[in-house]
């Protein structure tokens, strides 16, 4: 009897087997409803999140998806997933088969899992879609990140027209990372030249954590910056309020991070580079849904910016003074329509009236080599073998590979330590 | 700023970041000696922080939230006495436990209230009480180390109080022997007539209470500000559980690993600082790869393991009945 049951089983299983195969190929000829789209997502912390990374992209795909109509239920998760190749595959399977069409992966160390999965062609119809990688193939693989540099520049001139005004040259940074990672890289050598576009003179100290998430070491790092080198504004690139905090506590200002810090810090936060990370996902999501064969022409390997709305800053304090206001809205209305950028050959010289100079020449890094030529046409940065530096292939095309992965100098005017 | 400040500040913050370690260390001596391992320290130093800091925002005072973390997070640890002494369950499991379920309910209540999140700087009593240095007369106006170590909040001179008045009760007084000879073999301490059960529970509870007042003092050090992507111990309470080992179960040995430990915690922020205030004495201090500071004090506790196990006359305080049940029964 057992046995009988057992092939019975057997049957049926193979049975629906079939069917469920059937199911997908209905799906991929018939225009599915908005409705039936799944869209998968992989975290590297905890969907439930109050703040901090994975709260902020739990955030934008939800929105984006309410946004597009989809109910929240279509979004299937797996998350407190590791850097570890083996059980994100695991995931993508996972979500793989419960009919997800896009799949997203938050973190940098998920680059292998995504690639080895989007080559399988099994999985030739689900769209794989990677923040902050540099992997990519031309059918069903992109990354995704975003021009934070360019909202840094921006919080960099609130810091500097505050050291202005209050007569101190002296300005902190509390990162996670240096000159290790090009993300950290080019945020304080983008916020340094925007200090230094209103205050030539000012200097930007970086205490460097060496960690993503310890608290303490935050907040301590931003007192040792305030009182050994009598910062007057504390910028960071870390996750939590701590170093604001510390500012407010030391009666100096700050730059925050992610988040409006107003809130927390009420009498010292200036304003924050912040991310919109639903401006990508609304766009990857209504591109999967509508046109995924067409998906890597239509969204590629996305890099959004001020113009995209993908990142901004947090709306200035009352700590800013109307005069910085008007100018942080000429830069950005700069960076915007595409009459100028960061790492470029000019520069731009503010002065308090809001008249903004340009200026052509070098850049130069803190050790008095040229990073970018005169004429703007190439790139350098240290071999991380040699220490030599060397010019990055491609001329100004290299621009956006060197800020999203090798800048590992510091521009002119910023210290670490 | 002038070289000195920056030095004095240097070690005032090697004390003020740290003695929650020290908190951590003293109550999982007492627990240890008592023969029961307990892994749940950054569980429990989790629940005495938030009940601690909510229970203590409520009353808006420094005292009442000492208490209270000390009271909760021996009520918490009185999970782990009922399950490894009672119901005879494996300690180090029923730890690792008491670690998840801690920092969990840590999260849940903190998400739980979110926006009615009592903001410290609103509760005078606890932000001055804790911000505000109690000047020791005479020591605090030593140049340099006056200020780095005779001035601080009484959370600082408690933990110091709270490890020499442990060390007192653990080796002279009849409770401490007793206590001891529980950790070393608990039959013949039975067989004196000595309630095994009582003292165990009462020293997880006292141990746990003692944890959770450094849990306490880690939450207020961060402004009690809750971001739910980390905990406040952040990986304290491990680092107590080695630092066990490293103070060779000595609560006054435990004062001075809390500092080494502190001092290679601290001089990673602060290398910048002192290469900066004496760049020809500490300049090399920049040169350092930071990793390497954060390796180091681990570094030293795998030093002294192995010196500690080398040594002829074997002297290790280790209790010989540590993470063993005891079963009556089998006596």
């Amino acid at each position: 009897m057992k046995k009988v049951l057992s092939i019975v089983l057997a049957l049926v299983m193979v049975v629906l087997c079939f069917a469920a195969c059937g199911k997908t190929d209905d799906a991929k000829t018939d225009d599915a409803a908005a409705s039936d789209f799944l869209v998968g997502a992989i975290y590297i912390n905890s969907q439930n999140d109050t703040a901090g990374y994975t709260f902020a992209h739990h955030n934008g795909i939800t929105k984006a998806m309410e946004q597009l109509g989809l109910p929240k239920e279509n979004l299937k998760i797996v998350d407190n997933v590791p850097e570890d190749t083996e059980q994100v595959s695991k995931a993508i399977d996972t979500l793989a088969n419960q009919g997800c069409k896009i799949i997203f992966g938050i973190s940098f160390g998920y680059i292998d899992a995504f690639a080895e999965a989007a080559d399988k062609p099994e999985y030739a119809d689900i769209i794989f879609s990677h923040a902050t990688g540099y992997k990519s193939n031309d059918k069903n693989f992109n990354n995704y990140f975003g021009r934070i540099y360019q909202a840094r520049y921006l919080a960099g001139i609130a810091a500097g027209l505050k050291s202005l005004e209050l007569n101190n040259n002296s300005i902190g940074y509390v990162a996670a990372w240096g000159t290790e990672y090009a993300e950290t890289c080019s945020g304080i050598n983008a916020f340094a030249l925007g200090v230094q576009s209103v205050n030539p003179d000012a200097v930007v100290h970086v205490n460097k954590i060496s960690t993503w998430g310890d608290e303490a070491k935050e907040k301590a790092a931003a007192e040792a910056l305030i009182n050994t080198y009598n910062c007057c504004v504390i910028a960071q690139h870390c996750d939590s309020a701590q170093p604001q905090l510390a500012a407010a506590n030391g009666k100096v200002f700050g730059c925050g991070y992610n988040s409006d810090m107003t809130a927390q810090a009420p009498s010292a936060h200036l304003t924050a580079p912040i991310w919109n990370w639903d401006v990508y996902y609304k766009l990857a999501i209504e591109t999967a849904m509508t046109d995924p064969a067409n998906f890597m022409s239509k969204v590629g390997i996305y890099y959004g910016g001020l113009k995209e709305g993908f990142v901004d800053i947090s709306p200035l304090s009352d700590n800013c003074t109307p005069e910085t206001k008007a100018i942080i809205e000429k830069v950005k209305a700069m960076m915007v329509n595409g009459e100028w950028d960061v790492f470029t050959n000019v520069k731009l010289s503010i002065d308090k009236d809001g008249t903004i100079t340009k200026t052509e020449g070098a850049l130069k890094d803190n050790k008095g080599a040229e990073v970018i030529s005169a004429d703007g046409s190439t790139y350098y940065t240290y071999n991380k073998d040699t220490g030599a530096l060397e010019a990055v292939e491609g001329g100004k095309d290299a621009c956006d590979g060197v800020i999203k992965g090798s800048m590992n100098y510091y521009v002119a005017g910023v210290t670490e330590g | 700023m002038n070289s000195l400040d920056v030095l004095t500040l240097f070690l005032f913050n090697i004390v003020i970041y740290n003695i929650p370690l020290l908190y951590g260390t003293v109550g999982e001596i007492i627990i240890e000696k008592s023969g029961s391992l307990n892994l749940g320290v950054e569980g429990i130093m989790a629940v005495g922080a938030i009940f601690g800091y909510l229970i203590g925002c409520s009353a808006n005072s420094l005292t009442v939230g000492i208490l209270a973390s000390f009271i909760c997070a021996g009520l918490f640890g009185i999970i782990f006495a009922v399950l490894t002494v009672t119901m005879q369950a494996n300690q180090n499991v029923t730890g690792l436990t008491m670690t998840t379920f801690g920092v969990g309910l840590f999260f849940f209540i903190g998400k739980g209230l979110s926006a009615s999140w009592p903001v410290m700087t609103q509760y005078e009593n606890i932000n001055n009480g804790f911000k505000n240095p109690i000047e020791i007369p005479l020591l605090s106006k030593i140049p340099v180390l006056g200020k780095a170590l005779f001035s601080h909040n009484i959370l600082v001179y408690l933990g110091i109080f709270i490890a020499i008045a442990v060390w007192f009760y653990l080796n002279k007084t009849k409770a401490g022997l007793r206590l001891r000879a529980i950790g070393e073999n608990p039959a013949a301490a039975d067989s004196l007539g000595i309630n095994i059960t009582l003292y165990k529970y009462v020293h997880i509870v006292l141990g746990s209470g003692i944890m959770g007042i450094g849990g306490f003092y880690m939450g207020l050090n961060l402004g009690g500000s809750f971001e739910g992507s980390n905990c406040w111990i952040n990986g304290y309470g491990w680092i107590a559980v080695a630092l066990v080992i490293f103070a060779n179960w000595n609560t006054l040995a435990a004062i001075l690993g809390t500092l080494v430990f502190g001092f290679f915690n601290t001089l990673q922020i602060y290398s910048g600082s002192l290469a900066y205030a004496f760049p020809k004495a500490l300049g090399f201090l920049d040169k350092i790869p930071s990793q390497l500071y954060q390796a180091l004090p681990f570094m030293i506790t795998a030093l002294v393991l192995v010196f500690s196990s080398v040594r002829k006359n074997n002297k290790s305080a280790q209790p010989a009945s540590l993470g063993l049940n005891y079963y009556r029964e089998e006596r």
